[in-house]
């Protein structure tokens, strides 16, 4: 995705003035920030659960060594295969070999920000495979040809009417040439279309929410149950992580999961939470006959050098921009790539250096209220901080370069 | 790939600041991932059962207690009854001699797009969530678990534990290891991504219903 950070104040103003954004994102109150409130009230181990949240994430990351290659262990000794990629380009490259050593013609996707912040689709397209999104986010966005503008609920800001033209417009191909305009409707024309795309699939990619190195299985976490068929169905399913995302066992996986869900979507879990672990056994009648996981690195090994190490126990709940003030007004396109609110100027200056996104850092009144709902404790205040530090240094050395 | 992950092993022992652990620490870690350390568990006071319906209700459930094994044939026929639904169902093997009534149309096996409804058993069932926790494998395949429309799971008193840390010590203890697939169900399959109004049905069962044996 061509980042488009550089335009954050540009960007904002039209933001501001894109009515249908304004109403979608109003939206967020009730559908994140109470519902995770209510949640959160009900549970009185929360705020313990937290830090042990943070304990867990940090104990991994300062072995994250060790962790990795247990897991990795642990995946081959089921018959799957762990591929290593150093950055985007890499990961693209394996995971295109891979589809097309299994003569693959349609991929399959479960919800993954992995793939987005590599750009998997184009390069699966370009060699002319078909690829569906099926997270149903996703997939009014691909028909969008729009980026997420959330990581949890990526299609926040389109309105029923711009999804019920984007329907029109695309599913009379297969025979859909009605006008729908309930939400029920909507959902059940997008499934009759989607179920079909999930039996002719040949390759399903999900994402990781964690790998388990005990047992060498990835976690997705779900509510549609999408990025079951897709690790399901298809003969292959490959898994697209970052390097961060393992933590050492079952039991460390139940006390992230106990958090995930309620800071996501206020759930005190999703409707399928799935622990997918090698390829299928022998006398199974279904799932995938290989099974690949593409750890990325790009630029998380260096994030684990110094104060950023904290962004890395970040587990992409969401929470952080749900309850960001900037996020709420501007939503998350401004941002300009693909993780967006607080978590994503951190992510977006990481990867994409200081000069695109110099503005980013600023957006924000560092109120704090990411950090108090963060669930692993990022003090993600303190990072924009650094960040605009770090701002101010290069400018003084760039005024004194240039003279 | 292998220079790819010599590379990222040495990004990660350089951010790290040292060289591989030492057999010593090794050997904590090992240990740490033989027995995990206890972590904290939600406490919740009432009845297991009770707890286990009033979660799955909170999921959009539905949930049916019967006496015994003998009820299991009669409170799945009310269930497809109420629901207006033909008696064909694609079935988990272990339930695929249960005394059925002759006019239904059983089949065991994996689902088809064209099944409707699946019974399946299951491996345990966590009263904290509200999940039924189901194990792939020949008799109990993944596909009955999303690809109908309607999916009954019968679970038995047994099998209910109380946190799904209890279900992990089970699981560890099956002599074949881990399966492919490990699925918590906690509710029908939903999305939120139109408007952020909740609707069941997306991809996977428009229903899930849990008769419970005791
Ligand atoms: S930074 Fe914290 S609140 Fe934001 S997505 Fe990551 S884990 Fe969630």
């Amino acid at each position: 995705m061509q980042p488009s950070s550089h335009n954050f104040k540009q960007n904002a103003k039209v933001a501001l003035a894109d009515k249908d954004l304004q109403i979608a994102l109003a939206q967020v109150q009730e559908g994140f920030i109470n519902k995770r409130a209510r949640v959160v009230d009900k549970l009185a181990e929360f705020e313990q659960l937290r830090e042990q949240g943070k304990q867990i994430r940090n104990h991994t990351l300062e072995h994250l060594d060790y962790y990795l290659e247990r897991y990795e262990q642990a995946v081959t000794k089921l018959g799957g295969h762990v591929h290593w990629a150093r950055d985007s380009e890499e990961a693209c490259k394996i995971i295109l070999d891979i589809c097309q050593q299994a003569e693959a013609k349609s991929v399959i996707k479960g919800k993954s920000m992995v793939s987005e912040e590599i750009g998997l689709n184009d390069v699966l397209e370009q060699s002319g495979m078909d690829v569906i999104e099926s997270d149903l986010g996703e997939y009014i966005l691909q028909l969008a040809e729009e980026p997420p503008s959330h990581i949890i609920a990526p299609a926040i800001h389109k309105t029923k009417d711009q999804i019920s033209d984007l329907f029109v417009k695309h599913h009379a191909q297969y025979g859909y040439s009605e006008r729908q305009t309930t939400v029920p409707d909507l959902v059940n024309e997008a499934r009759a279309v989607l179920r079909q795309r999930f039996l002719e699939a040949d390759v399903g990619i999900t994402g990781g929410n964690f790998l388990i190195a005990e047992t060498g299985s990835n976690i997705i976490v779900t509510n549609e149950g999408n990025g079951d068929l897709s690790c399901t169905l298809p003969k292959v399913h490959i898994v697209t992580s970052g390097i961060e995302k393992v933590i050492p066992t079952l039991d460390d996986a139940t006390a992230m999961l106990r958090l995930l869900g309620r800071s996501a979507t206020g759930q005190e879990i999703t409707s399928y939470t799935t622990f997918s672990s090698g390829p299928k056994r022998p006398g199974d009648l279904d799932g995938p006959e290989q099974y690949h996981v593409v750890l990325v690195d790009n630029v998380r090994s260096k994030m684990l050098a110094d104060e950023f190490r904290e962004m890395l126990r970040c587990i992409r709940c969401g929470a952080c921009m749900n309850h960001c003030p900037v996020y709420g007004s501007v939503g998350g396109h401004v941002y300009g790539w693909v993780y967006p609110g607080p978590m994503g100027v951190v992510l977006s200056s990481m990867n994409l250096g200081l000069e695109e996104t110099k503005d980013l850092a600023n957006a924000c009144t560092l109120n704090g209220r990411c950090a108090q709902v963060c669930p692993v404790k990022i003090p993600l205040p303190d990072l924009l901080r650094n960040l605009r530090r770090q701002q101010k240094r290069n400018l003084t050395a760039w005024q004194f370069v240039t003279g | 790939m292998s220079d790819a992950r010599t590379e990222i092993f040495s990004r990660v022992h350089k951010a790290l600041g040292r060289e591989s652990l030492s057999p010593e620490q090794r050997k904590s870690l090992d240990e740490r991932m033989a027995s995990a350390p206890e972590l904290i568990r939600p406490q919740f006071s009432d009845d297991l059962v009770k707890h286990f319906a009033k979660q799955l209700e909170s999921v959009s459930a539905s949930f049916v207690r019967v006496k015994n094994d003998a009820a299991i044939v009669s409170a799945v026929t009310e269930h497809l009854d109420s629901l207006g639904l033909k008696h064909n169902l694609v079935v988990a093997q272990s339930l695929k001699d249960l005394q059925w009534p002759k006019n239904f149309e059983i089949h065991s096996g994996r689902a088809r797009d064209n099944d409707l409804v699946s019974v399946t058993g299951c491996f345990v069932a966590v009263a904290e969530t509200g999940s039924v926790v189901l194990l792939s494998s020949p008799e109990s395949p993944t596909t009955l678990n999303f690809l109908p429309d309607y999916h009954i799971a019968i679970v038995k008193s047994s099998q209910l534990v109380r946190h799904m840390e209890d279900a992990w010590t089970e699981l560890r203890q099956l002599p074949g290891g881990i399966p492919r697939t490990i699925n918590l169900i906690s509710g029908p399959s939903k999305t939120a991504d139109v408007e952020q109004t909740l609707q069941v049905g997306a991809h996977g069962p428009r229903s899930f219903h849990v008769v419970f044996v005791e």
